[in-house]
């Protein structure tokens, strides 16, 4: 029971530290300063967010756990975060595309663990809520941008969707764990995320014509530490201090 | 087409009560990315709780090659600052 709790809580954490490192690696390459600050800005959001589920996950597993040791000592197989958030800074429609797709998930997930029946969650996502809503602006107003700008700006905004939004499957893929939560209520249902997140996408696309592929991904397993061949350059960047240098601190 | 975006002036209030103050520019497509890239530029550290955007070819300045008939001839005109006045000590803040 409280293994599933602490494997729920890197699920959560896992996302949030995947994309924020994928953010990250924009710095100082945003296309201007102010989009580049907008998108460091978010990379920090959830970097925070990182660091309260991490330091209740430590606190669950107990021993000499901490927040660093399982952000940076974990190996490829355990990681729990979805696929979507893995996928490459190709060009700005690929980090809008899924900034979008993400935030349109994050947003009615992070409103039901409000409620949640476990408090520690509870607070971390009331605390959060805010920063994640304006994410969803954020990114809902680029793909509406980039969507009914020029040509141009328009086909490769649609070339970031298909490339993305068959990535979204696994989002709403329930796994045993995610059931368990649901049932204790500690959890979310993921039903009814995906009723929030189809609404939400839909009506920025629609507003712009974009149109989403049918085509979606079956196989993706990133909930289940399967992760695709991003994973592993992005975990020896993430990782190589606290590797080469056991316990540095700074 | 234009390949930069147009600037604009970002003002913020530090807090109620006090006024909007100029604080920078920045470069944006419409206001509304205006005031979403002056949250995201200028309010990161609690700065301000309210922002005004005006792009900045709606302000009209004075020119620097004026500034002599503009400003100069308050410079001998002393007695328009109310100095004259004594202050009883109970008023502070003047």
């Amino acid at each position: 029971m409280k293994d599933q709790l602490y494997e729920y809580i890197l699920m959560l954490g896992d996302n949030a530290m995947i994309l924020g490192h994928r953010l990250s690696e924009l710095c100082g390459h945003g296309p201007n300063l102010e989009t580049d600050i907008a998108l460091t800005n978010i990379s920090l959001d959830l970097y925070g967010q990182v660091r309260s589920y991490f330091q209740y996950a430590a606190e669950l597993k107990g021993g000499d756990a901490t927040e660093d040791s399982i952000a940076f000592l974990r190996e490829e197989r355990e990681y729990r975060n979805v696929l979507l958030v893995e996928q490459a800074n190709t060009d700005f429609a690929y980090v809008i595309g899924r900034q979008f797709l993400f935030d349109a998930f994050h947003l009615p997930l992070l409103e039901q663990l409000c409620n949640s029946a476990d408090t520690q969650i509870q607070a971390i996502a009331q605390k959060s809520i805010k920063e994640i809503r304006y994410h969803h602006r954020f990114s809902s107003e680029w793909v509406k941008r980039l969507g009914g700008g020029t040509a141009e700006s328009h086909t490769r905004m649609q070339e970031a969707l298909n490339h993305l939004y068959p990535y979204t499957k696994e989002l709403f893929t329930e796994t045993e764990i995610e059931a368990a939560m649901r049932d204790n209520g500690k959890g979310a249902d993921l039903a009814l995320v995906k009723a929030a997140f189809d609404a939400s996408v839909e009506s920025v696309c629609n507003a712009v014509g974009l149109t989403l592929p049918e085509q979606m991904r079956n196989y993706d397993k990133g909930k289940y530490g399967i992760h695709s061949e991003h994973m592993g350059f992005m975990l020896s960047q993430l990782q190589y201090m606290q590797r080469a240098y056991p316990n540095m601190q700074w | 087409m234009k390949k930069e975006w147009p600037i604009w002036e970002i003002f913020i209030r530090s807090k109620n009560g006090l006024e909007h103050r100029h604080v920078g520019s920045l470069h944006a497509a419409d206001a509304e990315m205006a005031m979403e890239n002056a949250r995201d530029v200028y309010t990161r550290r609690m700065e301000g709780v309210s922002i005004w955007v005006v792009e900045s070819i709606h302000i009209t300045a004075s020119n620097p090659e004026n500034s002599g008939e503009l400003f100069e001839p308050a410079q001998d005109k002393v007695y328009r600052h109310p100095t004259f006045y004594t202050l009883p000590d109970e008023v502070k803040h003047i």
